[in-house]
């Protein structure tokens, strides 16, 4: 059947509280508005107060609190109403969660899921916007996944919550009612750590997850109708840990790669992703790894502004055709 | 709502039978023997890194305790020597662990503020101030929901109060009823700040009242008083009445952490606490009470000297963590089936 990317997340919480009495939602308002963005719409009447929970807004208490339950084998699925707002959770996240297993010498487990909406292009100005993944992308312990489907969206959200590790989940909210798909009704996950080739192509690969995934798609069709290029397009789905086999057979097939994101350009994982690509496949490559990303800037309100510093399909299929030529 | 004066401590002595004031005796004389050998083998250069020490507020670990039934659960403190020698960690466990030896109650992979112990429900030290509470919340919440009737312990100092997830903790907690016992360890420093230069009210019982919790102070030096204070609140916590409160008022004799020059307070404040070292106090009492002879407490620090020696002898025979498990426990191999 056919559902929205908001519709998978909801469908997957919906079958991971009946299949597992130990998961449970909590987070500011998730309860009796269903959500921010209505995404844990339901669930209160189908499941009751005791496993879907309104909290405060306290952002770090409610991944705490998530890490204490899960000490005691409960699986807490935690909503940051806003990718944004995880910055206040940020220790809980970084210090106490990621580090619990390791800490304690492998006798306590996190299975902890933090779901975040992140993403611009919806006029949120800087505080309802930003792309906080890479935030995270360098802490052990943590996996960091950021589905650009429906069906992953689904599939991944369920495969987190049955993961024996704290998972950042970021979801991008542009494409919560903007993406359908068909997803299959019966029970399936998708594997943490696996990447997807999109779109299969020979002289260029664009690497990218998340809310840009469709943006290089729909470049990639243009440059091939317009210019005869054939693109390849990788999804990387999870962030951490990378699927580095198929970031280097991206690489190593068409010699030529370009990054996509819409987190901002320095420090995102473009960079990281180049710097495997160099050291890894080097001698594949004919031309330099290229990144488009959101500017080193912050967040525009302005829609002109947020319009300029955002990738786009136009700028990839102008990245495309540039890096082609080079 | 309980006022926020002091409730137990001006109540005499409870009385206690003898077995049990010798164990509590013996439980603070565990720590500080503990705690001074730990000193010496830092000088040694056998512990590294940080070690903060709990010596001058054994009274509080130990009279707390004692309200904690084997299914509770404790979350402690960078601070936490004294909490895990109570909660009942093997001294050569805890020692192990600030060697950083794989025998160590943590796999030696966290260190003296690191110690964890999932057999007798201590969830950890916390080098993070204010980080333990909200862990507790959630221990308490997994408890209140699987419908558990036990008691989550948690103790900070009060340094703690200044941190946002103290009263995010604070207000879940109550607002929630969930079975928390916060145990606020008072001992005048942050490190080195003292409470009245960071707190705009240094009455942090009135701070717990504020979110309609019961809270009250409590003479950290005494331990009949700490325990006291804790079973009774215990008891309102256990019973289903929601969070309690109690800041024990007690003094950290040595440095924040090993080098610590001490500018913050003067050798006469130190000195005028250490009248009321809490183990001098108990000894002397029980003595004038014709509790204990001078001859038991010889028998005491002999058999706790012989433990921290057992402590030292494995913890020097403990083996390092090859390179090679690294990685092992970054991540979960696992799934829920």
């Amino acid at each position: 059947m056919e559902i929205t990317y908001l519709k998978a997340i909801n469908e997957a919480l919906h079958e991971e509280m009946r299949r597992d009495e130990n998961v449970f939602v909590m987070g500011e308002d998730v309860a009796e508005l269903g959500g921010a963005f209505k995404v844990t719409e339901g669930l209160l009447d189908a499941f009751g107060p005791e496993r879907v929970i309104d909290t405060p807004i306290a952002e770090a208490l409610i991944v705490g609190a998530g890490v204490g339950a899960a000490m005691l084998g409960m699986r807490p699925v935690l909503e940051m109403q806003f990718g944004d707002f995880i910055s206040c959770a940020f220790d809980q996240i970084v210090n106490t969660a990621a580090t619990l297993r390791y800490r304690h010498g492998g006798l306590a487990s996190c299975p902890i899921v933090i779901r975040a909406p992140s993403g611009a292009g919806v006029h949120g100005a800087l505080f309802h916007s930003q792309n906080p993944e890479a935030w995270f992308t360098r802490v052990p312990g943590l996996k960091v996944v950021a589905p650009a489907t429906p069906y992953d969206a689904k599939g991944m959200l369920k495969a987190a919550i049955r993961d024996d590790n704290p998972v950042v989940y970021f979801e991008h909210k542009r494409l919560y009612r903007s993406v359908k798909e068909d997803v299959p009704t019966g029970d399936f996950t998708v594997p943490l750590g696996v990447a997807q080739v999109r779109r299969s192509g020979d002289d260029l690969s664009i690497v990218t997850y998340g809310g840009t995934l469709h943006q290089a798609l729909e470049a990639a069709n243009i440059a091939e109708r317009e210019d005869g290029i054939s693109v390849e397009v990788l999804d990387l789905r999870t962030l951490l840990p990378l699927d580095r086999e198929a970031i280097l057979a991206a690489a190593r097939k068409t010699g030529k790669v370009l990054v996509v994101h819409e987190d901002r350009l320095t420090g995102g994982i473009g960079g990281e992703i180049a710097a495997i690509i160099g050291e890894h496949a080097f001698e594949y490559l004919d031309a330099p790894v290229r990144r488009l990303a959101m500017l080193d800037t912050h967040n525009a309100f302005s829609p002109p502004l947020e319009e300029f510093i955002l990738p786009n399909t136009a700028k990839i299929v102008a990245a495309v055709r540039d890096l082609w030529a080079y | 709502m309980t006022a926020p004066q002091a409730r137990t401590s001006d109540k005499p002595n409870p009385g206690l039978e003898r077995e049990h004031a010798l164990d509590l005796l013996r439980q603070m004389v565990r720590i500080r023997r503990f705690e001074e050998k730990c000193v010496e083998l830092y000088s040694a250069g056998k512990i590294r890194g940080f070690l903060h020490l709990y010596i001058g507020e054994e009274a509080v670990a130990v009279g707390a305790m004692q309200a904690l039934e084997p299914g509770d659960a404790v979350v402690a403190t960078y601070r936490e020597h004294g909490h895990a020698l109570v909660r009942g960690i093997p001294a050569e466990k805890i020692m192990a662990e600030l060697y950083g030896k794989q025998e160590g109650c943590s796999g030696g992979r966290g260190g003296s503020m690191h110690l964890f112990d999932a057999a007798t429900r201590f969830y950890g030290g916390n080098a993070i101030v204010g980080g333990g509470l909200p862990l507790a919340v959630g221990l308490a919440l997994a408890d209140k929901l699987q419908q558990r009737s036990r008691v989550t312990a948690c103790f900070f100092g009060e340094g703690a109060v200044a941190e946002g997830e103290f009263h995010e903790s604070m207000n879940l907690a109550a607002l929630w009823r969930l079975p928390v016992l916060f145990c606020c360890e008072n001992n005048l420093y942050a490190m080195g700040t003292a409470l009245k230069r960071s707190e705009s009210e240094v009455d942090l019982c009135l701070k717990a009242t504020s979110y309609e919790m019961p809270a009250w102070p409590v003479d950290g030096m005494d331990v009949a008083l700490c325990e006291a204070a804790a079973r009774r609140a215990a008891l309102a916590v256990r019973s289903g009445e929601g969070p309690c409160f109690l800041e024990f008022r007690t003094y950290r004799f040595r440095a924040h952490s090993m080098y610590d020059p001490q500018l913050y307070r003067t050798k006469a404040e130190i000195a005028e606490w250490e009248k009321r070292d809490p183990i001098n106090l108990f000894e002397a009492r029980l003595q004038e009470q014709g509790i204990i002879s001078s001859d038991e407490i010889a028998a005491i620090e002999a058999a706790v000297a012989g433990e921290i020696d057992k402590s030292v002898e494995l913890a020097e025979a403990g083996t390092w963590e090859p390179i090679e498990s690294l990685t092992r426990f970054v991540y979960s191999d696992r799934t829920r089936p």
